[in-house]
């Protein structure tokens, strides 16, 4: 059959920061199917340079206003290993339960106010809130223990004052710490609810083979550092990360592109769910099984399924975390160290991916060169290509204008692009 | 006849967002337990972060971020044509924030030394009130959602919303915090404006002054305070520099 299509989409909602899509299909054939970042670039890299050692966090975690503990904590990490800092194990602890609580926060977010509206046909959330209360309820209550497991731990859930170097300034109240664990056990139950409204929806059909990019461990699902690892098989040390990334330059876009043995590559939660998926705690791989996903999956549209599996891995191994601190010292949070020269990568995983800060400082610990690869831009080229590939498809099975525009979306939101992070 | 500031009705009311992290928007997403009764105070015309809906027709817009690039002027004056009330939202917005450190470079070299030389436009950084009158500035990075929930009510019931005039330092010591001054760190918590409840310092990491000047503060004192415990100048520029929140004193004392 032979027709036209012309979507143009700017400034696409939905989604954190603005990007546009644009897919052209002339006499049938697929003429350009593009994702262009248009977002307004920072100038991170330039902005921290001369800043001391200690204040970077405080910096780098503005980069971004829904993963900024990742951030923090990525700059944290390439500074310690720079500067040869160890953290007291109560404050790596603290650091992990910090981030579990980041990636609740903003897998929720994603899931019910992003991706949710796509699947129940509404333009956003607030409709739902009368259409499906109790489903609503259960992404805001899972959203808000989130947050509070930062808050507490990190003093602040977006922009966290605590996470310094060396540690942490502050330890959490015991009381607040044991109060989390009476509210990870009453919000079991909207975990529940939130498994048994995903796995009742039918989720796009569309696959294109994709390398996995994310950390590795080998004892633990992976949050902060580690060993690079990609589902081709390749294996790298975190200060290889430029070997993993290649970021290069396209014309349309404000954002950078990456590659590694492929024209692309894919880091998020799919990614950590290919490479990790051993590691998970015991009710995640059953949820995960629950929910039809199985590793290597190279769908896309999986990676809602993969944030819902990694939520249910974060409450349950959060509850052990906490467990674990109860019994333990939270004096001993802090090392001192002195600054100096140095050089080093954190790498850490973000909600949406392998999240890199590499850092260079001065005898007096200020810092002399940075560079920040995003997850989002690691994920744009991939974003790219699978559009290409989704048209295509969707032109062959006969779909109309506004369905490929509605999956063209659907798509694009389902790697949770966080834009303005990626052109920081 | 009715009293018009007893009048509820819902705001129409539109987010938008500049150069920034989005992170002050997402703040309107948080404290989920009041969060329909927030939602039910807005008619949402415009929030692109979390609605496909959009229409032109808002009241009042709450606008995050900084300036710096040639577009977002222009989309920046239609918003200020369409809005009653606009409302510079967040510290970015208010001060140019963190964004304005960028300032501080050649903006060739910064360019050349991220983009490779790819021809990326990219301005100096401006605060909002730079470009076009701003009716309401609610400082904060990020921007407090218990401040921004009682503002909402104030502009519903047409009251005139007000902030502490006083510094964080009142709160921080409500809040039965060990000053910072003690341990040997300068905090710009004598200097800057309340209502964020001191939840920096009551984390023991000293205040970087988001929130802007108070005006009931003593900046001269502040700064004998600083040079009486014998503290690094540099790093006091460097807080105070931070934000770019205090722009007027750091010209003033370098």
């Amino acid at each position: 059959m032979k027709r036209d299509c012309s979507i143009d989409i700017r400034h696409l909602t939905r989604v954190e920061g603005h990007g546009n899509i644009l897919i052209r299909i002339s006499g049938g054939k697929l003429v350009e199917a593009r994702w262009a970042v248009v977002e307004t670039p920072r100038f991170f890299e330039v902005m921290v340079k001369g800043m001391s050692a200690e204040r970077v966090p405080f910096l780098t975690s503005r980069i971004c206003g829904i993963c900024s503990i990742s951030h923090a904590l990525a700059s944290i990490r390439a500074l310690e290993r720079a500067m040869q800092v160890t953290p007291p194990p109560a404050a790596e602890a603290l650091r992990l339960l910090a981030m579990h609580g980041e990636t609740l926060q903003s897998h929720a977010l994603h899931l019910f106010f992003l991706a949710l509206p796509d699947f129940a046909g509404t333009p956003g959330i607030l409709p739902l809130l009368e259409s499906h209360p109790e489903l609503v309820r259960a992404g805001l209550h899972l959203k808000e223990l989130g947050n509070e497991i930062s808050t507490v731990t990190a003093g602040r859930c977006t922009h966290p004052v605590s996470l310094v170097l060396g540690g942490l300034s502050k330890a959490p109240d015991r009381n607040h710490l044991q109060q989390l664990l009476d509210i990870i056990g009453e919000r079991k139950s909207a975990l529940e609810v939130a498994c048994d409204f995903f796995a009742s929806l039918d989720i796009p059909q569309f696959e294109r083979e994709t390398e996995f990019i994310s950390l590795h461990n080998g004892s633990t699902y992976p949050f902060i550092g580690g060993e690079l690892v990609s589902t081709d098989g390749v294996r790298r040390s975190e200060n290889d990360y430029l070997l993993m990334t290649n970021e290069y330059l396209t014309e349309f876009s404000t954002s950078k592109f990456t590659r590694c043995s492929r024209e692309s590559s894919a880091a998020g939660a799919l990614a950590r769910f290919n490479n990790n998926s051993a590691f998970l705690h015991p009710e995640a791989k059953k949820a995960a099984e629950k929910l039809g996903l199985r590793k290597v999956s190279h769908n896309p549209f999986m990676n809602n399924i993969a944030r819902l599996a990694e939520c249910v891995h974060i409450l349950y191994d959060a509850e052990a975390l906490i467990e674990q601190l109860l019994g333990t010292n939270l004096q001993e949070i802090r090392t001192h160290f002195t600054p100096k020269a140095g050089s080093a990568t954190g790498a850490v995983e973000a909600p949406r991916g392998i999240l890199y800060h590499h850092l260079e400082t001065d005898e007096e610990g200020r810092v002399t060169k940075a560079d920040c690869i995003i997850p989002t831009t690691q994920n744009n080229a991939n974003i790219h290509f699978d559009l290409h590939a989704l048209a295509l498809q969707s032109l062959e099975e006969g779909k109309t204008d506004r369905e490929i525009e509605k999956l063209a979306e659907m798509l694009v939101r389902s790697y949770d692009p966080c834009i303005s992070c990626s052109v920081h | 006849m009715k009293n018009p500031v007893y009048t509820f009705e819902k705001l129409k009311f539109a987010s938008f967002e500049f150069t920034c992290c989005e992170g002050c928007q997402l703040q309107l997403a948080n404290r989920e337990a009041s969060l329909e009764a927030f939602f039910s105070l807005l008619d949402v015309r415009t929030f692109r972060e979390i609605s496909s809906e959009k229409h032109d027709d808002y009241d009042i817009a709450f606008v995050e971020g900084s300036i710096s690039r040639s577009d977002e002027i222009e989309r920046l004056l239609a918003i200020r044509r369409q809005a009653k009330t606009l409302v510079a939202f967040g510290t970015c917005a208010c001060f140019g924030g963190v964004n304005s450190l960028k300032n501080r470079f050649p903006i060739k070299e910064s360019i050349a030394e991220v983009y490779d030389g790819l021809p990326v436009e990219t301005l100096p950084v401006r605060k909002i009130s730079d470009i076009v009158k701003v009716d309401l500035s609610i400082p904060g990075c990020p921007v407090a959602k218990e401040e921004i929930e009682r503002i909402v009510v104030n502009l519903v019931t047409g009251s005139l919303p007000a902030m502490p005039k006083y510094p964080v330092c009142v709160e921080c010591k409500e809040r039965l915090n060990t000053c910072l001054f003690d341990l040997g760190e300068i905090c710009l918590g004598p200097v800057t404006r309340a209502g964020c409840s001191a939840v920096c310092t009551s984390g023991k990491t000293p205040c970087l002054g988001c929130r802007g000047p108070a005006e009931d503060s003593n900046f001269p004192a502040f700064m004998e305070l600083v040079k009486e415990r014998g503290l690094s100048r540099r790093d006091l520029q460097e807080k105070l520099g931070f934000y770019n929140a205090f722009e007027a004193y750091t010209v003033h004392e370098t």
